[in-house]
């Protein structure tokens, strides 16, 4: 009896030891500061004077009111386009490639490149891609036009306001559509019954019917899966791509929800309204993901 | 930091994956593949040829960018805004001028950002598969008072984006006096809720056996999980500390919100200073880039099976 009792405080104890560098590292680094920023929310505060004042709910109604704030917004829901694309794009590859041609690790090696080289170096890529001058793409454009004997200018990408959108969602796509979540498609692929492939030959089904009768909602929870996960990113994307890219610009055109933060904590000293737009973000976010839950979640065909 | 927002009603799925025993092994399961008709031979062949150069005409646009950098940090910089060319020479550089790749190391402070790079991404790796393996091991193995509750504090945290956090951390890190230090670029991308979250979920899914063998045996818990856990964990361990690795190599807002001297800059910002300082030096620009991107390339290629393998167990979004 003793002795268990003596083993049950040597797990507890030993269950805090291993807890605490992380639980230490959490409370000071995550549980505190989202806490601390929802009563920075309801302050201003430039970090110089003497401190934070109080402003009740002044951010919120402002931000509402705040035509940039709506501006943003609707730019990152313009770029989120790329997320029904390139979804559509990984699907497609994933058939493509379980088809178990030749040169299929090849294949998705290739795609799976830029995925892997994201970030700072890419956009610098895209950037020079998009030059109007001598970017690869305008080359190419100007060049198919001789071809054709045609006299044709692909447009100043990164500064026209009508392009820069367009353009991210290019480079978006191309970074993505072979990248997590082809493989996680090519996976729900191979998971998908034989024998229901089979029944379906059986009752006459050509291809096409065999995709939206068996391939479809067999992988169904895989596209949620994948739409959940790309909506909560794609929220809180484009701060690099902008930053390195275009500066936000042309004209804000490339600003996202994100960047707006940034920019009001980090260039503008405006902790407290910064607090509020990310309280907002997350706001936006939660709402997004319960309503898509309650309204898709039921359709979703678990095996 | 919080890129890796979960969404918490995926779980299931995550345990789902996470419990394939085949985990690793070549899966031999009959490839549900959405056949190609199989009627007349010579019709199947050539839509399988039309397949295939489907798909290497893709391949050959995702990697154009790719050649095309190359090509472009290996030229004269006159070369690049030469008017008229043949098409063949924005591939083929006239002279192959390896010096760019020198110049860049003399032009900017380069080596000082790739060691910073290195450093911290290798110091937050460590603390943050350390902190978590340890945390998964008590939230998955061990009983104590309100571990149910703390571990729904965690996975609560997982849905605020990153940006929340973001703000206070900063303000915290200024109190402590931690801005411009090593501290601030490394401390708070150890500890995040995702990693203790994801290896909980495995640790969870290995036999219980061993240990309840070990613990008969009089093995401390810091014995188990050293010998027991931690060894059959490597799977999940590799993949946490991969995608950590690479996250922290390619973060580039929390440097930039930290950081102010050049010195303590990581190749993200470096690079990013780099445009700011010589925004139209093109080839020295892509030979930068190029050697940024070159550590993670090789990575990839030697570990291709297991970074795939890797997403499908964790269905993580870099």
């Amino acid at each position: 009896m003793l002795d268990k009792m003596r083993d049950k405080t040597k797990e507890v104890i030993a269950a805090y030891v291993f807890l605490a560098p992380n639980l230490l590292g959490f409370l000071l680094f995550t549980s505190i500061p989202v806490l601390a920023s929802l009563g920075l929310s309801f302050v201003k505060w430039d970090l110089l004077s003497d401190g934070p004042q109080f402003t009740g709910l002044k951010n919120f109604i402002d931000l509402v009111r705040d035509p940039f704030f709506l501006k943003y917004c609707w730019n990152t829901l313009y770029l989120m386009l790329s997320i029904p694309i390139s979804m559509a794009g990984s699907l497609l590859l994933a058939i493509a490639l379980n088809q178990k041609l030749k040169g299929t690790v090849i294949f998705r090696t290739v795609y799976f490149l830029p995925t892997i080289c994201s970030g700072v170096a890419i956009f610098m890529l895209w950037r020079l891609i998009y030059n109007p001058n001598f970017g690869l793409l305008n080359t190419m454009i100007a060049e198919f036009g001789d071809a054709l004997r045609l006299k044709l200018a692909g447009p100043n990408w990164l500064t026209d306001e009508a392009w820069a959108k367009p353009a991210f969602i290019i480079m978006s796509v191309w970074q993505s559509i072979g990248g997590y979540n082809m493989i996680l498609y090519l996976a729900a692929l191979q998971g998908v019954p034989r024998d229901l492939y089979d029944a379906a030959e059986v009752d006459g089904a050509n291809s096409w019917q065999k995709f939206w009768a068996v391939t479809w909602p067999q992988i169904s929870p895989t596209t949620f899966f994948i739409a959940t996960m790309s909506l909560i990113g794609g929220f809180q994307a484009g701060f690099d791509q902008a930053y390195i890219m275009t500066g936000g610009g042309p004209n804000g055109s490339t600003t996202t929800i994100i960047y707006y933060i940034f920019n009001n904590a980090f260039e503008w000293y405006r902790m407290g309204y910064a607090a509020a737009i990310s309280w907002v973000l997350f706001l936006i976010i939660f709402i997004v993901t319960v309503v898509k839950w309650k309204f898709f979640g039921k359709n979703v065909h678990y095996a | 930091m919080g890129h890796h927002i979960d969404s918490l009603i995926q779980q299931e799925m995550k345990q789902e994956m996470a419990a394939s025993p085949s985990f690793f092994r070549k899966k031999k399961k009959a490839a549900a593949v959405i056949e190609l008709k199989e009627r007349s031979p010579l019709k199947r062949a050539s839509q399988r040829a039309v397949l295939f150069f489907g798909l290497l005409l893709g391949a050959i646009s995702m990697a154009a960018p790719f050649l095309w950098m190359v090509s472009t940090s290996l030229s004269e910089p006159a070369q690049i805004f030469a008017e008229n060319r043949p098409w063949w020479r924005e591939w083929l550089p006239t002279t192959f001028v390896w010096q760019n790749y020198v110049k860049v190391w003399d032009v900017v402070p380069f080596a000082r950002f790739y060691l910073n790079s290195i450093f911290v991404s290798l110091c937050i790796t460590f603390g943050q598969v350390a902190t978590s393996a340890m945390a998964a091991y008590a939230f998955a193995r061990l009983r104590f008072p309100g571990r149910d509750k703390l571990f729904f504090g965690y996975l609560a945290t997982m849905m605020i984006p990153g940006a929340v956090t973001m703000i206070p951390v900063f303000i915290l890190l200024r109190h402590f006096g931690w801005i411009d230090t090593y501290k601030a670029l490394i401390l708070p991308g150890i500890f995040t809720a995702y990693g203790t979250f994801m290896l909980r979920q495995f640790f969870l899914t290995l036999p219980k056996d061993l240990e309840d063998a070990a613990k008969i045996d009089g093995c401390s818990y810091r014995r188990i999980f050293w010998h027991i856990i931690l060894p059959l964990s490597k799977p999940a361990l590799a993949t946490l500390t991969t995608f950590t690795f690479m996250g922290s190599w390619m973060n580039l807002m929390w440097p930039l919100i930290v950081v102010n001297t050049h010195t303590k800059y990581t190749l993200p910002v470096g690079l990013a200073y780099f445009q700011g300082v010589h925004g139209t030096d093109w080839t020295l620009l892509m030979a930068a880039s190029m050697m940024m991107i070159l550590p993670i390339l090789i990575v990839f290629l030697f570990n291709q099976r297991f970074f795939v393998e890797g997403i499908k167990l964790t269905g993580i979004k870099g």
